[in-house]
């Protein structure tokens, strides 16, 4: 690591530690996180939901610093990342892994005494799935990298659930799928238009390792196998046609993008647009899902609509 | 350490005091109200 002199010898500014949390990242765990929460039935005091939230925050935090500690060298490798505290030399490697088990075993903790140990132990499964089984076995050893840390990902809204049910039931599940079953087409479209960036470090990423065609390919499957997951909870009864119809628009309009990206190839000199705008609407297409299982959940809650399919 | 270092270390390790102190008393805080809400359960 190329720590100057100068920085080991002053305390890491506190900024530092935030920033190694993944801020950004944490915006979209936290908002899957109370969705699941407010669409779980039953209800929850303000304070534990907030508890509870925190927690998922605390431990989605400390497992990025965990993710970050063990990548530091790849990440000064990278264009993207080589400003990050650890690879632009202004923490100590120790630090910052001190850091990510101390946040993590907080985050177990807190979720443990405040809202149960069900949810406590998924969360702590969340944590060891992405900061051990994703970024320290699976990513550097096969191209379906993205497929396994998609499940990282997936756990917010379930735990958000189950902190308010204490049980795992199938619409937990099948949020854990939604997000799942997402991520490779939006990753993927991502690696297409910054593959040179991972190839450097010798990331085994699908366009670098298996091609763009394949790659290509295989975003298009995955959107395809996306829809019926996305449109299971309305399909089984567990939300009502509110949530269904924009389930269902969402999913032509992911496929209507994906197919320009899954059938054409790269000329010599490409914009990428149809990779950057998949991209960007796969970003939107899960913050409208999630927001329209809430406002259906909401509606039912305050008999604004009934059950069921057609409810 | 030269005179600025030494005020920049002195200012990196207030600011990360004053972090520190006031997360403590945040947890402080939410673990009375997590009793109180929990004792009334």
């Amino acid at each position: 690591m190329n720590t100057a002199t100068t920085s080991t010898m002053l305390p890491t500014e506190w900024r530092d530690f935030f920033a190694l949390t993944k801020p950004r990242v944490m915006t979209l765990v936290v908002f899957t996180a109370i969705c699941g929460l407010l669409a779980a039935p039953g209800t929850i005091h303000p304070v534990l939901g907030f508890t509870a939230i925190l927690a998922i925050a605390m431990g989605a935090g400390g497992s990025a610093v965990l993710n970050q500690w063990w990548e530091a060298d790849l990440d000064a490798g990278m264009k993207r990342t080589a400003n990050r505290p650890l690879p632009g030399g202004r923490m100590r490697r120790d630090d910052a892994r001190d850091f990510g088990v101390f946040l993590s075993a907080v985050s177990v903790a807190l979720m443990g005494v405040a809202i149960g140990w069900l949810a406590a132990a998924l969360l702590l499964g969340a944590i060891i799935y992405y900061a051990v089984i994703y970024t320290i076995w699976l990513k550097p050893r096969t191209p379906q990298n993205i497929v396994i840390g998609g499940g990282a990902g997936a756990f917010p809204p379930m735990i958000g659930w189950i902190a308010v049910t204490g049980e795992v039931t199938a619409m937990p599940l099948l949020l854990f799928a939604i997000i799942f079953m997402w991520t490779p087409p939006h990753f993927w479209a991502l690696a297409l238009f910054v593959q040179s960036d991972y190839a450097k470090v010798g990331i085994p990423m699908m366009p670098v390792v298996a091609g763009e065609r394949s790659t290509r390919r295989q975003i298009l499957a995955y959107t395809v196998l996306l829809a019926p997951v996305t449109l299971a909870p309305w399909l089984i009864g567990g939300t009502s046609w509110v949530y269904g119809s924009v389930a269902a628009v969402l999913s032509v309009l992911f496929f209507a993008l994906a197919v320009p990206v899954g059938t054409r190839a790269r000329s010599e000199v490409d914009s990428m647009t149809p990779e950057k705008t998949l991209f960007k609407f796969s970003i939107y297409y899960l913050f409208v899902l999630f927001a329209a299982l809430v406002a259906d959940r909401m509606l039912a809650a305050n008999g604004l609509i009934g059950p069921g399919v057609l409810g | 350490m030269t005179p600025d270092e030494e005020a920049e270390f002195k200012r990196r390790q207030k600011s990360r005091n004053l972090v520190v102190g006031g997360t403590l008393l945040f947890f402080a805080v939410l673990f009375y109200a997590i009793t109180m809400v929990r004792m009334g359960d």
